[in-house]
């Protein structure tokens, strides 16, 4: 985390503001916190806003809102919330999911290798992705594509040496300190240890991105036969996953 | 057979085009959600068309890329305006006419009205690689999160998530199009730009002050891989400092990015949301439409400016297409081209007669 946050320029509408240049839960709850506090402002000129691990992006339009005075009202803002947050925790207000996720071999085209990779057996491989509460960090490279972390030090594996040119839609991946699930099929070169029968993408939707920035994910596991079920019954319409009810003690 | 006249009003795709898709100005608001903005590549040329045929500026109309398309009116009657890169635009006969009549030469910047039957076909586009066909009341597709904008890559927005297709039948929001004196457009200048300013940043910092000087000196070349997301342009490597990769962060429109090739890639309208390559400069918001001319092989340069050259700049952009509307004139009557192409002049007299030269 940088000492002050940085301002730079990207043209005369969008303007960002990083924390840092890490990803990293703290850099983006200051991030998240940051957005929401924006938003709540209602500043006239703001276009959108677009929360990375590090930092927040502002679509703005120049004749209505001076470089300037946004820069201004953002610094007032992080003083405000780095105040805050030494007398507590920054609340956060994504919601919880908890993801149906079928590790079964048949899917999860990777898991062995990761399996020899981390020296683990595929099954804890299984164990140790499904234990965690993700955190989802960003959307961005797809639509509705969500930035998950942080996966456990044990798990942790490079990129594929070569992308694959078609990872299905629901695979769920891993690279590095992320996981990830596909909206949509697409290349990818993230390791697939799995996939979801539910779309976290869906025009029928609205939104059609199921997650959001600040949500949190936890991977269920299901078997080949449930995760097949559960595929045709998202065939015939959207799966609905509502949110798991909030919780105490789910701050970023 | 299906009698025509109980269908829905439409133009029919005879040909579509080697890349024609439906665009607005873009859904904004949903970036966040990893959702592209898209929109028109040329906005100003798209405000011209919606103007001529009396649409609000800012109305979905085709984009045309390269070669235009060739439609047939499915409706009562349709009024049409095409602006953009100089294109033929021919009226061929009406099916219900004598088939072996010459085609018509219709004028650009221009709003015409054809009736059911007749076929417009769009050649090919020179001075700048994109244009926009407008229709008066629009086209009728239900918004995408408030945009008719098309997305090919995510199957979503304009016509059924895609590029328009032989056969599809493009439907009109309205039946027909009452007579009125035609409209037309004097010295709009839609050509494609030899400069683009920029703005350095948001990673200025992350090259070398060689490389910098690379990026503003060279005379860049638009790559043939060049689509709507991207402008790959070909010249020299520009010189990293330090790792060419960084933590991914938002993209702006214009944005220059600069992957391990050295390469500069600036990102256009359907642009991803967040990128993690370096982003040495952000093309000014004034000279995007212009970027979004340049067709491939073309040369451009890059001028650095601040940031209030680029605001001033923007504020006169929106000045020109807010003035647009005023500059609508009346056009010769419309029987004027049918009237000479019946002598049979030659086509090229008719393009100086009917075309922007004109005054």
């Amino acid at each position: 985390m940088y000492a002050s946050p940085k301002f730079l320029p990207a043209g005369d509408t969008a303007l960002v503001i990083e924390f840092g240049d890490t990803v990293d839960r703290h850099l983006s709850a200051l991030v998240l916190a940051l957005a929401e506090r924006l938003e709540a402002t209602g500043l006239p000129g703001v276009i959108e806003q677009v929360p990375t691990f590090r930092s927040l992006m502002v679509h703005f339009e120049p004749l209505v809102l001076d470089a300037a005075v946004l820069e201004k009202t953002l610094s007032d803002l992080v003083a405000d919330l780095l105040a805050a947050e030494r007398t507590g925790a920054i609340a956060s207000s994504g919601k919880t999911f908890r993801l149906p996720a079928c590790y079964d071999p048949a899917l999860a085209p990777d898991l062995d290798t990761v399996a020899a990779r981390t020296g683990l057996t595929p099954e804890g491989v299984v164990e140790c992705h499904s234990a965690e509460i993700y955190h989802v960090y960003m959307l961005g490279y797809l639509p509705g594509f969500p930035y998950m972390g942080d996966v456990p030090d044990a798990l942790k594996v490079p990129k594929l040496d070569s992308p694959r040119v078609k990872v299905p839609v629901g695979g769920i991946a891993l690279a590095g300190a992320l996981t990830a699930v596909y909206p949509v099929e697409s290349p990818g070169g993230w390791n697939l240890i799995g996939r979801s029968p539910v779309a976290i993408w869906d025009l029928r939707r609205d939104p059609p991105a199921l997650f959001a920035p600040g949500d949190k994910v936890r991977f269920e596991p299901v078997s080949l036969d449930t995760y097949h079920a559960l595929a045709r019954r998202a065939a015939e319409g959207p799966l609905v996953l509502a949110p798991e009810p909030a919780r105490e003690g789910d701050g970023a | 057979m299906k009698n025509v006249s109980e269908t829905a009003p439409a133009l029919a795709v005879i040909a579509p085009g080697p890349r024609t898709t439906l665009q607005d100005l873009g859904r904004a608001g949903w970036q966040r959600l990893g959702i592209p903005v898209s929109g028109a590549l040329d906005p100003v040329a798209l405000a011209a068309a919606n103007l001529l045929v009396g649409n609000p500026p800012e109305t979905g109309a085709l984009e045309i890329s390269f070669l235009g398309p060739t439609l047939r009116v499915e409706a009562e009657s349709v009024r049409i305006a095409y602006a953009g890169g100089a294109a033929s635009l021919e009226l061929l006969s009406s099916s219900s006419s004598d088939p072996g009549a010459p085609a018509r030469r219709l004028p650009p910047l221009a709003s015409v009205r054809l009736v059911r039957g007749q076929t417009i076909r769009i050649g090919g586009l020179t001075g700048s690689t994109v244009g926009y066909l407008a229709v008066e009341g629009g086209f009728a597709v239900t918004p995408f999160l408030g945009s008719a904008s098309t997305l090919p890559r995510a199957a979503l927005g304009g016509f059924s998530g895609r590029p328009i297709a032989a056969g599809d039948c493009l439907a009109l929001a309205a039946a027909d199009a009452p007579e009125r004196t035609e409209l037309t457009l004097r010295h709009l200048d839609l050509a494609a730009p030899e400069r683009c300013r920029v703005m350095l940043g948001p990673q200025a910092d992350h090259f070398t002050p060689e490389g910098i000087e690379t990026f503003l000196s060279t005379p860049w070349v638009v790559s043939p891989a060049t689509d709507r997301m991207g402008m790959r342009l070909e010249g020299p490597a520009i010189a990293h400092r330090g790792t060419v990769d960084i933590v991914t962060d938002g993209i702006a429109p214009g944005t220059v990015q600069v992957p391990g090739s050295g390469l500069p890639i600036v990102l256009l309208a359907d642009r991803q949301t967040t990128g993690g390559y370096a982003k040495i400069a952000t093309v000014v918001s004034a000279d995007l439409p212009g970027l979004g001319r340049l067709a491939p092989g073309a040369t451009v340069r890059f001028e650095r400016v601040d940031r209030a050259t680029a605001v001033a700049a923007r504020r006169a952009l929106i000045a020109t297409i807010d003035g647009l509307k005023e500059r609508l004139v009346e056009a010769a009557p419309a029987d004027l081209a049918a009237r000479l192409s019946s002598v049979n002049l030659i086509g090229g007299f008719l393009d100086m007669c009917a075309g922007p030269e004109e005054s």
